[in-house]
């Protein structure tokens, strides 16, 4: 098996849709001649041509909107918002009209679009370009969210992602682009909605996604020269959420902790505590932990930035408080 | 403020119009009339509480859907406004579904998931009404690029408001269009006031087909009380969009009867200038180009249909709650 980087094994899922599927086309800014800010659709113009990628102009709100109609005559579109922070300027197309319109038409139509955007902070771009917002799509019903932390599962969930009827938002972490791993040559597919247990433990359940997968694995590796058997469990689609996997593996710990970085308030981790509370509190030994984000905007200055996010000796701490 | 007058301003052409066949004028003097009596009628079924929620009415905009939709093959697509019931019925909506529809009835378009203000209607290319006044403008540069990319000959016409002129995607999406010359048209249904605000207090620039050029998108204003004239003129874009030579703007300048919804009685409105846009009553203004004999047999023909299509909503079922909450995913 070939080591990818991230990026490249998302630009393998786009060329393989694009080149299965004519309905399948991109839209978004500097992603034809420039091939994107993060080097994920490099060489996608000079295969298909300006009509399926398409640089639009700064008209988020707009371009958006096209992929929702687009997707009403028969497309699959992908657009790429640069910065998760940006889709605050698209929040009516995807709240308002593309996760209400199937349902609204009474199943007439389905807007079978994907909205690639990335967030996270790491790379002192400040308080505009870093944010993590997945809560906010979380919260909408009729969207779905996928937040894929190695390139394996970023080329599996994203090619599942354009053949899927519903609109998706599709959530890439800016510190994972130049990241690497194995990735088969023969196709394959990850369904939306199965989590994976990345590092099977008996003591205690990390449930997180995205970068942070990353972060709670090198805790886990730490702890387990201490003897702590760690189990992490990467969630990989947020909607629709995966219960069984992390249902089960709180049955065989007892304990679980939440690790996200976005802000703890209103967060992903706390609707997944709460759940894990409802639904297996005879197997818990002790509260659910969530480990966040700190409320605040992402500062400039590097050390600062870092203080917001969860460190690997936080998560490290925080297993040990639980045990 | 400055007084609100009908518009008399003109398409700009030289040449005297040929005749409008008269298929087109028997086709557009249904659509006219029916949308007239359908919201008459809604408005007694909104007074029984058989239609409940937001019904906002086309009272006196009627020709603006018939002109338009009269000018597109059964294929093209439309995208409406939350005062849509002209485009649905000028786009050719079975009256009986559309009713079902509005009463929130399981028979109706969308299952009594969307009712008056979320009606659309696959089956005529109708992608559908909304609630967010100016969203469908970049959904129908979706569609109209969609189409594009497909390589086909369908066309697109959005329509919206004077209202939603002044939301950030009109502009973007003129642009957006200009760019791709995408086979679309923006038919901006001037009826001179958003909800209550008149337009002269809410634009700079009260021309609204002004705003058409400076985007790079053709734009021209046509007495929206004239369902010829809007027929032609909107064949004439939609000629140009289907022969790749992009998108038009054009300003229907038209009139509400009445106030926002329903429940709104307009008392804002200058009663003196609502009377003088009355007495250019679409509906009447194309009755006169037609023999009274094939008026009134259109009128006939309506009335049944209309009372088959009330009966039949009345008469239709609930929405099942136990199957729309067993629909629902975690």
């Amino acid at each position: 098996m070939a080591e990818i980087m991230y990026r490249d094994a998302l630009r393998q899922a786009l060329f393989e849709e694009m080149e299965k599927d004519p309905t399948v086309f991109i839209m978004g800014e500097g992603i034809a001649g420039r091939g994107g800010s993060y080097k994920v659709t490099e060489g996608l113009l000079k295969e298909f041509g300006s009509g399926r990628v398409v640089d639009t102009p700064l008209s988020e709100a707009t371009f958006t909107g096209a992929a929702v109609g687009a997707a009403l005559v028969g497309m699959r579109p992908i657009v790429e918002i640069l910065f998760v922070d940006f889709t605050a300027l698209v929040m009516d197309q995807l709240i308002n009209q593309a996760a209400k319109y199937e349902f609204m038409s009474g199943g007439q139509g389905k807007v079978s679009m994907v909205l690639r955007t990335q967030g996270g902070a790491g790379n002192g771009l400040a308080g505009q370009h870093s944010q993590s917002l997945e809560a906010l799509y979380y919260h909408i019903p009729g969207l779905k969210l996928v937040m894929p932390s190695t390139p394996y599962d970023a080329k599996g969930l994203l090619k599942a992602a354009i053949r899927d009827d519903d609109p998706v938002i599709f959530l890439e972490h800016k510190l994972l682009y130049m990241t690497t791993g194995e990735v088969p040559e023969e196709e394959y597919i990850i369904r939306l909605g199965q989590a994976e247990i990345k590092r099977a433990g008996e003591d205690i359940t990390v449930v997180t996604y995205s970068y942070m997968t990353l972060k709670c694995l090198e805790a886990a590796e730490a702890l387990a020269q201490e003897g702590i058997s760690v189990e992490v469990v990467d969630l990989r689609t947020l909607t629709p959420l995966d219960k069984g996997t992390i249902l089960d593996s709180v049955e065989k710990t007892g304990k679980a902790i939440v690790v996200n970085e976005a802000v703890k308030r209103g967060g992903v981790g706390g609707d997944i505590a709460a759940m894990i509370m409802e639904e297996a509190y005879d197997d818990l030994d002790a509260p659910v932990m969530r480990i966040a984000g700190k409320n605040t905007t992402i500062p400039y200055n590097l050390e600062l930035e870092k203080a917001c996010t969860p460190s690997v000796e936080e998560i490290v701490e925080g297993i040990l408080e639980l045990l | 403020m400055a007084q609100i007058v009908p518009a008399k301003k003109q398409a700009g052409k030289n040449m005297a119009p040929s005749a409008v066949d008269e298929k087109i004028l028997i086709g557009m003097y249904r659509n006219v009339y029916a949308t007239r009596q359908f919201e008459l009628q809604c408005i007694e079924l909104y007074r029984q509480g058989l239609i409940r929620g937001y019904l906002h009415l086309y009272l006196g905009e009627e020709a603006v859907a018939a002109g338009a939709c009269a000018s597109l093959e059964v294929d093209d697509y439309i995208v409406s406004t939350h005062r849509g019931h002209g485009h649905c019925i000028s786009k050719g909506a079975d009256l009986k579904l559309m009713a079902a529809e509005i009463m929130g009835k399981a028979t109706g378009y969308c299952g009594g998931r969307g009712g008056s203000m979320h009606i659309s209607s696959k089956a005529t290319n109708n992608l559908g009404a909304n609630g967010v006044v100016g969203a469908g403008i970049p959904i129908g540069c979706g569609a109209a690029m969609g189409i594009k990319v497909k390589g086909g000959t369908q066309v697109v016409v959005v329509f919206f408001s004077d209202g939603a002129s002044n939301q950030g995607v009109f502009g973007e999406s003129l642009n957006f269009a200009a760019v791709f010359k995408l086979p679309v048209i923006f038919m901006l249904e001037n009826n001179h006031y958003a909800v209550s605000t008149p337009v002269e207090f809410s634009t700079g620039c009260c021309e609204l087909s002004k705003i058409g050029p400076a985007h790079g998108v053709p734009g021209i204003c046509v007495d929206g009380n004239d369902a010829v004239a809007v027929y032609r003129e909107t064949l004439q874009a939609v000629e140009r969009a289907r022969s790749g030579e992009g998108p038009t703007l054009i300003e229907a300048n038209t009139y509400r009867h009445g106030g926002h919804h329903v429940n709104d009685p307009g008392l804002y409105m200058d009663q003196d200038v609502l009377a003088e846009w009355k007495g250019r009553d679409p509906l009447h203004m194309l009755r006169g180009k037609l023999a009274e004999s094939i008026a009134e047999k259109i009128e006939k023909q309506v009335d049944e249909e209309i009372a088959v299509a009330i009966e039949f909503a009345k008469n239709s079922p609930e929405p099942s709650v136990e199957e729309f909450l067993a629909s629902i995913q975690e």
